[in-house]
């Protein structure tokens, strides 16, 4: 066993890397064929009404335009609303654009130009006259419409995001009668999804009902079931391939509109047809919603909390219920007796938001993490010292013991590291030069899940082996994960493993998001490779007498070969044993769910972050930030590292630099480009670290793991803003926090 | 977009000659706003009359001891070109301050002064707006205007100019020379650029075919004691909120020649020659700058978003005009400099 070259644990580059950034990469829009149309999309200009006339003729007399798609002469698609929920899809009915003459947001696909070139198309969408009948009277911005407030329908969404827990106690009483007592009010502009690839489909007409579809998405199967079930189309003959995503973080999770009508065209034109949206139409769809909520927290005199009281508003489209978990994560990190939780949806016009990286968690940490920063300034005490005081081995809110729960190490490793001890109790007593000196912290948590999936593992007769699934690679890393973890199951080579993955032909995966890929595929990778490789040790006794006594426990397998004592047979020789047939073998992953009830799950984080703040501008400059993250285990700490930093870059920007400005005149948000739409530069990043503290987790599954996709962005921002307050002394709830919050 | 022709004219000449025969013709530079604009459908063009070749893209010294700026040398030439760093950093500085790098390299210095608004309504075409389409109305005014004016605004327009260089342009008094159809003409900076008044559609007085060719500094660059500061939402790539170019001529300590300049506030880089003035014979200090300030900002007017600007304005000046007296504390992205030191 110990010559094995284990391959997990290894900062290994990513595989792809190379192709990435020399352009080899083809991503969904990147794939030509001969004959190729261009589709681009119309979108609605008013908010709510219904459209009277479009003037298709206008157009279609221009230069190369073959048709325009609009909702008088869109093919049928299929009748039931159910046929167009995808695997994503929240309780309510699936927008389906074209549809119908009704506008319900502004920036809706109206329409789609079909053209020979991507400019004619452009040209044509560009000259698109359409009449609306307007209904004047929208509703946009969340906070001056709380009046529309209810609870979320529930349906099959309630599986994965379930309503909040009931009260407990009594917490309007424990809070009148609390030693000590902290609330803030903490709102949030809608985000919107802008990853560096656009949403693009190119989809190939193959005939007779037959599409072959490059998508950017984070799901192939997702996609191809909808395409499938929305016009009628046999599974097999749809296949979604995507094994290149640049970015997606959750905008990829439901398939988009430029799928939809790409399929629509090529399928009713019986042509190739691509649909790329431009940045400004990214600003169309799915985002992270408009938040709201109200937090407060009691403690008695030393330090305990008592109670906890969450509540928040959220957006949501006239049509779909999207809602998030917001308001569990507080009794599920603090134990207390008394707790109050309260979850609202808001209906507004405007698109169905969509799950952004630490959907809800993201939001929520924020509330609950500066709330508890103002109690221990009430307190008193350190503010990491009032988390200690409130640490709980177990999920508090369903006396559950975690699989594994190292925050404390966090806590403790990641202030040694930061210099925690350094800082001066007070609001503003620290300063370099004419700046004043805050640091701030906060904890964070994210749920660690795992769904089921299948994977194909086979060795081909040139002794190589290949596991296959659809799941896709959103950046995160899964391609050069999933095979580590098969090189290691086999003791291979990592150039001797193919993974095959993103393209919907392959075994089930589901979609690609909420930090599970790792947990979800990687078991499947783990069960079929145990199966498999039961397979090559009957083989082998079947090709060798030396086998004959082998069996599971005592063969090894080693660089390529099945070992057994001295003995050894190369894959190649056991596929030639099989008469040159290739021996594979599926199998299905699933989390040990009757197990896995008594416990809770959850990765964890403490953020630390110093910043500058040169008061007389607002001037803030986040010079340090360090994340201490307990996530199980850490299969590729380079990739996990990369996470990590892309989520606190993202703290960054949600914490000083991202809005969407919105006119509720209008109903529209008015800075849909990168230009205005501010993500950070280089220059707004300073030094970063990251620190994975040891976390041996034994039950949550065979591998030990728990995803890292979003852990790293949920501390950040609150750490920030309370840094921010140690800096200046002033309290600043309402994100982005621009200078002149702070003049 | 429309298709459009498109032209490389080889003299100034040729280029004008171009413009007028062609109807809808545009002449294109570094293509980094026209470019945008026509694909946002906020613009359109028959035909583009690319001047890039029309005359080198040189600086010259001139013989009152100032230099000539061709139109159609790039930012970045520009701001690193040894004559502008040593004799004219404020100009440096400030254009290093704008855009990007990228960016830079392609932008030309006649196109900065022409460069349009980035107020929102601006560049959505689906939004009424007077700049764009006279007459349809102001949104900004009762809409989002953070990043809107605060000076010199009519009740038909509130968008600010976006430039930086300009705002050093205007503090070095600079001249810009014109070629049109009807011959040469010079036009003092500060006149180049309007308010927007009643015809906001127009932003400055070139007139339809004209050229700008050159750019001319005086001689006196304020290259001892210069600042500028730019405070915006990110640290590069961001249009100022509000900035400030500053330059002072010193004897003992004493103001003999004062020029503050700011942007983001109004239509145009602003001004007030008798809040200058007034500094002439004091020492730089806080009450003076402020008193400076509270001149160059009287009258000044904010909106639901930016009234905030007003505040900032005053301690930008007064910040920027401390920092004038060591330069070199000045950090990269006219960042605010740290001058607890001095
Ligand atoms: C994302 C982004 C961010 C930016 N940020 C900043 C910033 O922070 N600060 C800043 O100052 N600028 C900024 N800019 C603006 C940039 O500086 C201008 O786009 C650039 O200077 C324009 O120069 P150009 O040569 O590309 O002009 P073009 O786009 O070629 O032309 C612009 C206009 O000027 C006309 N024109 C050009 N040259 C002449 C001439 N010689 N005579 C007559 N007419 C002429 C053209 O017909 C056109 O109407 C930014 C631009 C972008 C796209
Ligand atoms: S401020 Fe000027 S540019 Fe902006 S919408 Fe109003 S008129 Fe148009």
């Amino acid at each position: 066993m110990t010559e094995m070259n284990t391959t997990i644990g290894k900062p290994i580059s990513r595989l792809e890397g190379f192709d990435k950034v020399t352009g080899a990469a083809k991503y969904a829009a990147d794939h030509h064929v001969p004959d190729m149309l261009y589709g681009y999309v119309v979108n609605s200009i008013i908010t709510k009404g219904r459209i009277t006339k479009i003037h298709t003729d206008e157009v279609m007399a221009l230069p190369g335009i073959l048709e325009i798609l609009t909702h008088e002469n869109r093919m049928s698609t299929a009748w039931f609303d159910i046929q167009y929920a995808d695997m994503d899809a929240p309780s309510g009915t699936v927008f389906k654009p074209l549809h119908d003459d009704r506008i319900k947001y502004n920036g809706q696909p109206i329409a789609l130009v079909i053209a020979e070139t991507f400019e004619q198309a452009r040209l044509g969408a560009a000259k698109l006259r359409v009449e609306y009948k307007e209904e004047k009277q929208h509703a946009t911005e969340l906070k001056s419409n709380l009046e529309r407030a209810r609870p979320p329908k529930p349906g099959m969404a309630f599986l994965l995001k379930p309503p909040p827990p009931k009260p407990t106690g009594d917490f309007e009483k424990a809070y009148q009668e609390a030693a000590f007592r902290a609330e803030g009010e903490y709102h949030h502009s809608a985000e919107f999804h802008n990853p560096m690839e656009l949403f693009a489909s190119t989809v190939l007409y193959e005939g007779k009902g037959k599409l072959t579809i490059y998508s950017k998405t984070q799901g192939t199967i997702n996609d191809q079931t909808f395409i499938a079930n929305v016009f009628g189309l046999k599974y097999q003959n749809v296949r979604v391939i995507a094994p290149y995503v640049g970015g997606a973080f959750g905008s990829g999770l439901r398939p988009q509109h430029q799928l939809y009508l790409a399929a629509m065209a090529a399928l009713q034109l019986k042509r190739h047809v691509r649909v790329v949206l431009d940045r400004s139409q990214m600003f169309t769809f799915g985002h992270r919603p408009q938040t709201l909520m109200q937090m407060r927290i009691s403690a008695d005199e030393d330090g305990k909390v008592t109670g906890l009281n969450h509540e928040g508003y959220g957006e949501t489209s006239t049509y779909e219920d999207y809602s998030e978990i917001l308001v569990k994560w507080a009794p599920m990190l603090y134990p207390a007796a008394n707790t109050l939780l309260k979850y609202d949806l808001v209906p507004l016009d405007v698109a169905t938001p969509l799950d952004m990286r630490a959907p809800g968690g993201s939001t929520a940490f924020h509330a609950i993490e500066c709330t508890m920063d103002q109690l221990a300034y009430q307190l008193n005490i350190d503010p990491l010292e009032l988390r200690i005081k409130n640490y709980s081995e177990v999920d508090p809110l369903e006396n559950k013991p975690f699989t594994s729960k190292e925050l404390k190490a966090c806590y403790l490793q990641g202030a040694e590291k930061f210099g925690w001890l350094d800082r001066k109790p007070e609001p503003r007593s620290m300063r370099r030069g004419n700046k004043l000196v805050g640091y701030g912290m906060a904890t964070g948590m994210w749920d660690a899940m795992q769904l089921p999936a299948r994977v194909e593992a086979r060795v081909t007769p040139d002794g190589k082996l290949h596991i296959k699934s659809a799941i896709t690679d959103i950046g995160t890393g899964t391609f050069t994960i999933m095979t580590q973890i098969a090189a290691e199951q086999f003791g291979m080579a990592m150039e001797d493993v193919i993974f095959d993955y993103g393209n919907s032909a392959l075994p089930f995966a589901p979609i690609q998001g909420g930090s599970f890929s790792t947990s979800t595929v990687g078991i499947a990778v783990v069960n079929a490779s145990k199966a498999l490789k039961k397979k090559l040790l009957k083989l082998a006794i079947k090709a060798s007498d030396q086998f004959k006594s082998a069996d599971v426990g005592t063969v090894s397998f080693i660089k390529g070969n099945i070992v057994y004592g001295d003995h050894s047979l190369s894959f190649v020789e056991l596929v030639a044993a099989n008469g040159a047939k290739p021996i594979l073998t599926r199998n299905m992953g699933y989390p040990h769910a009757l197990k896995l009830r008594k416990y809770a799950m959850a990765a964890h984080s403490a953020a630390f972050v110093e910043v500058e703040v040169d008061e007389e501008l607002g001037f803030i400059k986040v010079t340090r930030a360090l994340t201490a993250v307990a996530a199980g285990r850490i299969m590729n700490p380079k990739t996990a590292r990369s996470q990590i930093l892309g989520g606190m870059v993202w703290g960054i920007s949600k914490a000083l630099h991202e809005e969407t400005l919105l006119d509720p005149a209008m109903g529209k948000y008015m800075n849909q480009n990168l230009a205005e739409y501010h993500l950070p530069v280089h220059a707004d990043i300073h030094e970063l670290e990251v620190l994975f503290v040891e976390e041996e987790d034994k039950i949550i599954n065979e591998l030990g793991t728990k995803g890292v996709g979003e852990i790293g962005l949920v501390a950040i921002t609150p750490a920030i803003v309370n840094a921010i307050y140690h800096a200046t002394g002033k309290r600043i709830n309402d994100l982005p926090v621009h200078f002149d919050k702070l003049l | 977009m429309d298709n459009f022709d498109y032209r490389l004219a080889a003299t100034t000449a040729e280029a004008q000659q171009l413009f007028s025969a062609g109807k809808g013709a545009r002449y294109v530079a570094g293509g980094t706003n026209l470019i945008d604009l026509l694909k946002y459908n906020l613009a359109d063009a028959d035909m583009l009359v690319d001047i890039n070749q029309t005359q080198p893209a040189v600086i010259k010294e001139l013989a009152d001891g100032g230099v000539r700026i061709s139109a159609l040398m790039t930012n970045a030439e520009t701001a690193y070109h040894p004559l502008i760093e040593q004799r004219y950093p404020l100009l440096s500085k400030a254009i290093l301050a704008g855009a990007s790098a990228q960016i830079r390299n392609m932008a030309t210095n006649g196109g900065n002064l022409l460069q349009r608004t980035r107020c929102y309504y601006f560049y959505d075409a689906a939004s009424p707006c007077n700049k764009r389409n006279p007459g349809s109305g102001c949104p900004a005014i009762t809409g989002q205007n953070r990043m809107m004016a605060i000076l010199g605004t009519s009740e038909h327009c509130i968008a600010v100019f976006p430039s930086d260089m300009c705002v050093a342009l205007a503090a070095l008094e600079a001249v810009i020379l014109i070629s049109g159809p009807d011959g040469q003409r010079t036009v003092k900076f500060e006149d180049f650029h309007r308010l927007p008044g009643d015809h906001p559609e127009i932003d400055n007085i070139l007139r339809p075919g004209e050229l700008i060719t050159a750019i001319d500094l005086p001689p006196a660059g304020f290259s001892k004691n210069y600042a500028y500061l730019k405070l915006r939402d990110r640290s590069s790539y961001a249009f100022a909120l509000v900035s400030v170019a500053t330059g002072f001529e010193l004897e003992n300590g004493i103001i003999k020649n004062a020029r503050i300049a700011l942007g983001g506030v109004a239509h145009k880089p602003w001004r007030v020659k008798e809040a200058e003035k007034q500094l002439i014979g004091k020492l730089v200090n806080k009450e003076t700058l402020g008193t400076a300030a509270d001149k160059i900002l009287q009258g000044a007017m904010g909106f639901e978003h930016n009234t905030f600007k007003i505040e900032l304005a005053k301690r930008a000046i007064i910040r920027n005009g401390l920092t004038a007296l060591k330069p070199e504390l000045q950090l990269p992205g006219a960042q605010p400099a740290d001058i607890s030191m001095l």
